[in-house]
């Protein structure tokens, strides 16, 4: 099979019409003489860098009821994404070189996505001594990022010690913000609608207390925090005033904390239920605005498959979370472009180029960079779909099930290679 | 009405007529026949995650006055999986022939997830979940409440009725339902607890209280509603202690003595007598604690009749 491709006019991010010559997987200037192509109309398709997810649980090893490192990597490039980070929280916890080596391996023979482990912080995410960051940096998995996601590493002590300890390997520690105290059986954002219904509340003061807490010890470490799915309005102005400082923090906002609100609570249909919980628009208002000024980073999936039978219960009983993976482009456009708000460069950058430098990809977010690999995914800003439960992800936990979305990916090039084409999957073994 | 699930399902009007039923039934319970042949050939449920004898037992007189057949599944103790035994347990129970679900849970929402999925197709009734409703405690409580201020009760509201609910107002279904329900039959319903646990998002500041001799002395109530203290929510500092809930939010004599003569007192049961209730409150003539419990069995007729009954008529 040729690797040679030409995308014919495709449009740009910056609204230029362009033509993308790939050859042996690379993004080359003009196309050489003597080598055969094959010519892919893209007129009407925008080309973008190929996404980058910060935040993603694959769930292998350990839960493979709900996803594989296979089925989260074909959701990854249904998705758009040339590059997803698998969480810690797999069983056993990726708080080894062993776990992270075997993680990064399983996505290699998927074929799909760049498959970047994220080591915990602590063993076992228990929050009770660090992990050994530094096998794990040093692996073949290159880890970069650490976090104990899932919990919060709230011991001040011991958050101190990550921070300093992983600048020897210019790492960054990963923060799920959530002073445990304040969020015991927590089940929904705290306030007036919480009380009616009888829900034990999740206060925003859980989440912004920690950040607050932590770009102190950042600024005292000088080191590098990222502060995963930020979710309230305080947290987006914490984040602002500490950048404006001069903090080194990037954050992450998911898709579904820019659109979704509290009050889906009200039918207690946990398919809703996630952590940290939807909040109220005032909210996701906020949320947005942080995403379009540049206090926000990165719009990162928090992609969390599960069972049927963790959604099929009472509120209380279920598990926390929502697959993303595969409309996270749907809404990137919906709150960036379609609102009026921002641009395809900026939403490039949100998507793929912010998250790519905070991970240190150095192949990822290179978009038409030319003699760099092609890591692309173009995407059809006019094409209109109702979004069905059954999709690549092995869980149907989606929250978007009925809804419209107006814009979706059309074709997703990973490392020189169509892993997602005409909207269908290519195989690896099908190359 | 196929489901009840919340005080709020019912209109002033909806309020008003099925307390007029419940008065029909209460006039079965002074028979010396106890019995009408309504609901014979149907099954009741008595679904109880969570023990309560009482709110049981009430039910269970209900549905047998009504010649209903009645199971009782009492759920043991804290399983991992309390959700997929919900669902579990109560396609079980269908299967075997249920007409009506009368679900005691320890979740918000259970009855309300219940009614709303595909799980089963009998009729809901929510007999407490979680912090959420307990919608036929509220329906008892007004009845008692409608009887103590009149002779002839039939087609009254409570307008102008002044209810003072005190304790713990957050965790409860108790407080929650007659908030709506009694709402919506007209009465002005303040609440007095610890700041902990009297969220004013539920009623309004102005009708939060925080120190019950200031409530009584404001609000000159014509109702005070005292609700079970749980030990659990002294251990997680909402409170200090026994002793100083029990001074600043217990009703005592010298409380009582403040009140009306004419203001009734109530209190869901069981009670911590010496707790949030003393000796003499209890047990004097302004407490109406029996005839809640007389109430009830009348309440859970009325609402099992309408579920059931009308249920019929429909098919």
């Amino acid at each position: 099979m040729p690797r040679n491709y030409i995308l014919q006019s495709a449009t740009d991010v910056f609204g230029k019409s362009v033509d993308v010559v790939i050859e042996d997987g690379a993004i080359v200037e003009k196309p050489a003489l003597g080598v055969e192509h094959e010519k892919i109309d893209c007129s009407g398709l925008t080309v973008l860098p190929g996404f980058v997810d910060l935040h993603t649980h694959l769930r292998e090893p350990g839960f493979e009821q709900s996803e594989t490192v296979a089925s989260g990597s074909r959701a990854a490039a249904a998705g758009g994404f040339t590059a997803i980070h698998a969480m810690a929280n797999t069983f056993p916890v990726a708080d080894t070189a062993g776990v992270v080596e075997q993680v990064a391996r399983l996505g290699e023979d998927a074929g799909l996505v760049h498959v970047q482990p994220i080591g915990a912080v602590t063993v076992g995410l228990k929050g009770e001594q660090l992990a050994e960051l530094g096998a794990m940096a040093q692996s073949k998995a290159r880890v970069r990022i650490f976090s104990d996601d899932g919990n919060c590493v709230h011991d001040p002590a011991l958050m101190r010690r990550a921070l300093e300890y992983v600048k020897a390997f210019d790492g960054v520690v990963a923060q799920h913000a959530q002073e445990p105290r304040l969020t015991v059986n927590a089940q929904m954002n705290e306030g007036a609608l919480s009380a009616k219904l009888g829900l034990a509340g999740w206060p925003g003061v859980a989440e912004e207390a920690i950040i607050a807490r932590d770009l102190m010890l950042t600024e005292l470490t000088s080191s590098r925090l990222h502060v995963c799915h930020v979710s309230t309005a305080g947290s987006v102005e914490l984040i602002r005033q500490a950048k404006l400082r001069g903090i080194r923090v990037s954050a992450e906002v998911t898709p579904h904390h820019l659109l979704l609100t509290e009050d889906l609570a009200s039918g207690y249909d946990p398919i809703y239920k996630v952590n940290p919980p939807l909040r109220k628009q005032s909210d996701v208002d906020a949320l947005r605005a942080g995403l379009v000024d540049g206090t926000i980073d990165v719009i990162a999936t928090d992609h969390a498959p599960h069972p049927k039978e963790s959604k099929d219960t009472d509120w209380a009983s279920a598990a926390f979370g929502m697959v993303g993976l595969e409309s996270a482009y749907s809404i990137a456009q919906q709150v960036l472009i379609d609102s009026g708000e921002s641009s395809f460069e900026r939403l490039a950058e949100v998507l793929s180029t912010n998250a790519s430098a905070i991970s240190g990809l150095t192949d990822q977010g290179t978009y038409l960079s030319v003699g760099k690999v092609a890591n692309l995914t173009l995407v059809d800003p006019e094409f209109k779909t109702q979004v069905e439960s059954k999709t690549q992800s092995m869980s149907e936990n989606n929250p978007y099930v009925g809804r419209s979305f107006t814009g979706g990916v059309v074709h997703t090039i990973y490392d020189g290679q169509f892993s997602y084409r005409n909207r269908q999957i290519v195989e690896r073994s099908a190359l | 009405m196929r489901h009840l699930l919340s005080a709020a399902d019912f209109s002033h009007d909806e309020a008003v007529a099925m307390l007029d039923l419940a008065e029909d039934m209460a006039e079965v319970n002074d028979r010396e026949v106890k019995k009408l042949p309504t609901l014979r050939g149907k099954t009741v449920v008595n679904l109880f995650f969570e023990d309560s004898t009482r709110t049981r037992i009430s039910f269970e007189l209900a549905a047998k006055r009504l010649s209903a057949d009645v199971i009782n599944f009492a759920a043991k103790g804290s399983s991992v999986s309390k959700g997929e035994s919900l669902k579990d347990t109560a396609q079980t129970l269908e299967a075997m022939g249920a007409d009506a679900i009368v679900l005691r849970h320890s979740s918000s929402g259970s009855a309300f997830r219940l009614a709303h999925t595909d799980w089963v197709d009998s009729s809901i009734i929510n007999a407490g979940d979680g912090s959420h409703e307990h919608p036929t405690q509220a329906l008892l409580d007004a009845m008692t409440i409608r009887q103590s201020l009149n002779q002839d009760v039939r087609g009254k509201d409570l307008a102008g009725v002044r209810v003072l609910i005190v304790g713990d107002i957050s965790h409860s279904r108790v407080a929650r339902s007659n908030l709506l329900l009694l709402t919506t039959l007209g009465a002005e319903v303040h609440v007095c607890g610890p700041a902990t646990l009297a969220p004013s998002s539920l009623v309004g500041k102005e009708r939060v209280h925080y120190l019950l001799d200031e409530a009584i002395r404001q609000v000159q109530p014509d109702v005070v509603m005292m609700l079970r203290v749980q030990q659990e929510r002294m251990t997680a500092s909402f409170f200090p202690t026994e002793r100083e809930y029990s001074r600043v939010w217990g009703l005592n004599k010298s409380r009582l003595s403040a009140l009306d003569d004419k203001t009734i007192v109530l209190h869901p049961g069981p009670m911590n007598r010496g707790l949030e209730i003393d000796a003499a409150s209890a047990d004097s003539k302004n407490s109406k604690v029996l005839h809640q419990v007389r109430n009830g069995v009348s309440v859970r007729m009325a609402v099992l009749y309408s579920l059931l009954s009308g249920e019929k008529e429909n098919a």
